[in-house]
């Protein structure tokens, strides 16, 4: 039996524009013959340019890229046996669905009659049987795609690049089209390399996703271990709906996050700084008292399936998925059990703490108004001048739906005696001096965990306030 | 390293060498003559001489008033025919249009010498009114070239800005010279562009209908038949100077129209 | 209604305005008559006269393999230089679409009396060698090529030319059988404007035709100076055929575009 063998590998990949931007960054992956592997990021993570680089249409500025051993970095794309199907399908609209996919094969100078051969089998995989004739403008999108498919299958391509090629469709024809890609996959047996932003369309059909953010691989893995162990807090995040929370271990196999002490089964070294990861179907809600934490439910929404139930402990916000409705206001206590918390060891101890928006559309946090515009942190919104939030289309946004979450760096929070300067306040539960500096936990009346890198002594239980500038601040958005 | 031996960008190159050498290489020349005299050597003559001689600065003058006056009579034909075409529901508009269009596409000494034969009929000796009958035919000419710009930025305005005009109370009138007249500006300024430098410079209308005064075009028709190279290319340079004011000056109408336009 | 008529009046005095003198000498290069006004009999001697004098039709044949040279020179450098500037470094592209302007904007006349001056006066070329002549209608052309093929460009879906590289054509195959047939349209119809445009012009000629050869415009504009009335009625006859050409020639681009119009419909 033949070892599985690397069909294509990508060695140190990075692409950075003469204007400096940085797409992709030292970009690793090895992929095994046969393999269905997906792409998975929001927009302008890098997934696209690296699917170009592949293709030959972008050259990478550094790295080499290796196809079946043998380097292509710098190979045209019309000397590569991969083939792609575009975005929006890029199908030529002079040409007749008969030529659109004889095109390829006659650059090979293959002859007519094997042409018409394979022609016809290959719109018989994608369900177009007797469709030679028509001509592209005649068809939906569905049946454009199906095209775009054909006229690179037939190539026979070593590698089939598919960049979103779904975006376009409704969500009915998406979800047949996954199937039916999934299924031809299975037919061909040749290797497959899917982009998408799409989690779902990415979970549903790959053999592995490798998940990408801000030009860098974040995770590789199949579909179960990203959803189940995402590596950090931003593919947990990305994948599936998550309530994340930054904690500590507060001993043996116990952590404390949410305002909360939990038993978990990840083995992490106390007072080490974590993120964990809670999934919402995983969260039971109680009787008030039963639960580690208690709280009280703050919005029900009705999904179908399930119920979505977000629950307000403290300044905590935890959502759960449930069978059975709750009413707003109800008292509630949250159980979460031991191996359904994923524990992750905060690499850079960020900080991630909600904010609110007033009723004047401006940001808060702990009743302090921060001096920051809401426009700046929804992209491509601008603000009317009695507070409307508007999007790029000109319609208002919500603002009781957004969710914005605030990230600051240990190093840049200064602790201080004066308490009432500080944007939130709290004691000093954990310290640890790395040398240095010292890495305190500061617990604050909002029952949250701060990390707060500093150079002097404070001693464990000193109430300080935190100093936290906004230029500091990274925001994010959420809807 | 490979790469391709055939790159799209570089097709550019022999039209860019192309415009270098037979757009840009002539001016640099003009250049050269203008401020030459038959001898090579650096003069002024040229230029001081095109202003300070009562003739070429009468010249000049009447240029632009056979211009403006042409192109005075141009918009006023055009805009109404424009806009009656571009705001009617005839069936037969593009067949009207259509109309508009052919007579550019007739060569147009040919159509002057119809113009000519006509007033010829009508007046007897046509020098008796040169003005008159030259500002005939260069709006005879140019007219095309008025109608179109103008029907098609009055064709792509929204009609629904005109009805909110009247929906906020605008009459009719109001509507056309606060919304229309306003929005139609782009269209009007390149029709203007399109007839107002022709005018200037078609002399072969004027030698047509027997007006036997000068323009611009004339001058460097007449040096160039006394082979005077130097005085040739100080009138070109003078005229290139005009178009390249006359671009400034409606690039900046039209941007700041875009200005008030973003406004509304 | 009253408005309603009031707006065709004003439509069809101008209209009037533009093809009376057109069409009275239309009807008159039917006649023997010398002038218009005049009332004489019926007579086809004007085309005779047009069609069998050697000087008038060496004149216009002469005119209209000028103009198609020119058109098909002006229309390859103009669409190649389009593709060019369109997939250039910005900087290079817009020195081309500047230098493009020049022509586009600049007075006929000082188009005409420039190249004259650069290729006879400079480099001593000739105006019998007709590379003058030509040179001067490609510049006065090719710029309008150009702006006729840019936008079918930008119009284009740009992964097009990239999916033929990736089903394995090379560049200009890529080019030829995909970008071409797409920017067709812009083509053809640079090509048509060129073709129209060096019909036309009297100006560029002038300044760089040989003294023995005449186009349209040059032979009438000197011919009208003249007092030969058999040239200046066979010149009736001439205007009537190019106007009755321009009418059949729009019936049919009509109709095509009808046509068209209607197989795209009933898909």
């Amino acid at each position: 039996m033949e070892h599985m063998t690397n069909i294509i590998e990508l060695k140190h990949i990075t692409k950075t524009y003469e204007d400096g931007f940085s797409a992709v960054s030292d970009f690793n992956l090895e992929v095994k013959k046969g393999e269905f592997i997906t792409f998975l990021g929001p927009s302008g993570c890098g997934k696209t340019t690296t699917l170009r680089m592949i293709a030959g249409f972008d050259i990478p500025t550094e790295g080499e890229i290796l196809l079946n051993g043998k380097p292509i970095t710098e190979l045209p794309p019309n000397e590569r046996p991969i083939n792609t199907v575009f975005q929006r399908y890029a199908l030529f609209p002079h040409m007749n669905i008969y030529e659109n996919i004889a095109f390829g094969l006659r650059q090979k100078k293959t002859p007519e009659n094997v042409i018409m051969k394979k022609v016809r089998k290959v719109l018989e995989l994608v369900d177009l049987e007797g469709f030679e004739k028509r001509s592209i403008d005649t068809l939906s999108g569905g049946q454009q795609q199906r095209v775009a498919i054909a006229r690179a299958v037939v190539n026979e391509p070593q590698i089939l690049l598919l960049d979103e090629p779904l975006g376009a469709l409704d969500l009915k024809m998406r979800k047949e089209m996954q199937l039916e890609l999934k299924e031809m996959h299975r037919e061909l047996g040749i290797t497959f390399i899917y982009v998408t932003h799409d989690q779902e369309e990415a979970l549903t059909m790959s053999d592995k996703i490798v998940v990408m953010a801000e030009g860098k691989m974040q995770q590789i893995g199949t579909p179960e271990d990203i959803y189940n162990e995402p590596i950090n807090a931003f593919v947990a995040d990305f994948i599936g709906d998550s309530n994340i929370f930054n904690g500590i271990m507060t001993g043996k196999l116990k952590a404390r996050f949410c305002g909360g002490e939990f038993a978990c089964v990840d083995d992490v070294e106390e007072g080490t700084h974590i993120t964990a990861v809670v999934r919402p179907e995983d969260v039971i809600l109680t009787a008030p008292g039963q639960g580690q934490i208690r709280g009280i439910v703050s919005s029900v929404i009705f999904k179908g399936m399930h119920y979505e139930i977000t629950v307000e402990s403290g300044k905590n916000e935890i959502v759960a998925q449930s069978v059975h409705s709750a009413k707003v206001g109800d008292r509630v206590g949250v159980h979460v059990d031991p191996d359904n918390i994923h524990i992750m060891i905060a690499e850079d101890h960020t900080n991630i703490f909600p904010a609110e928006i007033n009723k004047n559309n401006e940001l808060e946090y702990n009743g302090t108004v921060l001096d920051v515009a809401l426009t700046s942190i929804v992209k491509g919104s601008r603000q009317t001048e009695d507070g409307t939030l508007l999007d790029v289309n000109g319609s208002e946004i919500d603002t009781r739906k957004l969710r914005i979450k605030i990230s600051i760096k240990p190093q840049d929070i200064e602790l201080t005696d004066e308490q009432e300067e500080g944007l939130v306040q709290g004691y000093i539960s954990n310290l640890i001096y790395k040398g240095d500096h010292y890495s305190y936990v500061i617990h604050t009346d909002l029952e949250q965990d701060f990390v707060v890198d500093d150079e002097y002594l404070w001693n464990m239980e000193d109430q300080v306030g935190l100093l936290m500038p906004v230029e500091k601040m990274i925001f994010s958005v959420k809807k | 390293m490979h790469k391709y031996l055939f790159s799209r960008k570089n097709l550019g190159i022999p039209y860019a060498l192309f415009l270098v050498l037979f757009v840009m290489a002539p001016l640099l020349v003009l250049f050269y003559y203008a401020f030459t005299n038959g001898q090579g050597e650096f003069t002024l003559l040229n230029l001081t001489g095109f202003f300070s001689d009562p003739n070429t600065l009468g010249t000049l003058c009447y240029s632009f008033g056979i211009a403006a006056v042409t192109t005075a009579v141009c918009l006023l034909l055009a805009y109404p025919v424009a806009y009656i075409l571009a705001t009617s529901r005839f069936r037969t508009k593009s067949v009207i249009l259509m109309l508009f269009v052919m007579p550019m596409w007739i060569n147009f000494s040919l159509r002057i010498t119809a113009l000519k034969e006509i007033l010829t009929w009508f007046e007897g000796n046509l020098a008796y009114h040169p003005f008159l009958n030259t500002v005939l035919g260069m709006t005879y000419d140019f007219l095309p070239f008025m109608i179109l710009p103008i029907y098609n930025t009055i064709a792509k305005l929204d009609g629904a800005l005109l009805e909110a005009a009247r929906d906020l109370g605008a009459g009719g009138i109001q509507a056309f010279l606060k919304v229309t007249l306003p929005l139609s500006m782009p269209g009007i300024l390149s029709g203007v562009s399109m007839v107002f430098l022709p005018a200037m410079t078609n002399y072969v209308v004027l030698d047509m209908l027997y007006n036997s005064t000068y323009i611009m075009g004339s001058l460097i028709g007449s040096y160039f038949a006394a082979y005077n190279w130097h005085g040739g290319s100080m009138i070109a340079l003078i005229l290139l100077g005009i178009v390249c004011l006359f671009t400034l000056l409606t690039r900046g109408i039209e941007e700041e129209n875009t200005r008030g336009g973003a406004l509304l | 209604m009253m408005k309603k008529a009031w707006k065709s009046i004003v439509i069809i005095l101008v209209l009037l305005f533009l093809y009376l003198p057109i069409l009275v000498l239309a009807v008159y290069s039917f006649t023997d008559a010398t002038n218009i006004g005049a009332i004489r009999g019926f007579s086809l001697h004007n085309y005779v006269t047009l069609f069998t004098t050697p000087e008038l039709v060496r004149m216009i044949l002469g005119t209209v393999v000028l103009a198609l040279a020119a058109a098909l020179l002006a229309t390859i450098l103009g669409t190649l230089g389009a593709i060019g500037a369109f997939y250039s470094k910005k900087g290079m592209s817009s020195a081309i679409t500047t230098m493009n302007q020049v022509p586009v904007v600049n007075a006929d006349v000082v188009t005409g009396f420039s190249i004259c001056i650069l290729l006879v006066v400079v480099f001593g070329i000739g105006k019998d060698t007709f590379i003058p002549l030509i040179v001067g209608h490609v510049t006065l052309c090719a710029p309008f090529v150009f702006l006729s093929v840019i936008p079918k460009l930008k119009q284009m879906d740009s992964s097009i030319y990239e999916a033929a590289l990736d089903l394995g054509a090379t560049p200009l195959t890529a080019l030829v059988k995909i970008v071409i047939p797409q920017i067709f349209p812009g083509i053809v119809s640079g090509f048509a404007l060129a073709v129209t445009l060096s019909l036309d012009d009297y100006f560029v000629a002038t300044y760089t035709k040989p003294a023995t050869f005449d186009t349209i415009s040059t032979y009438v504009v000197n011919a009208t100076k003249g007092a030969q009335t058999t040239i200046k009625t066979a010149l009736w006859a001439l205007s009537t055929v190019i106007f009755l050409l321009v009418v059949l020639f729009t019936i049919v681009m009509n109709l095509r575009a009808k046509r068209a119009g209607r197989e795209r419909g009933q898909v």
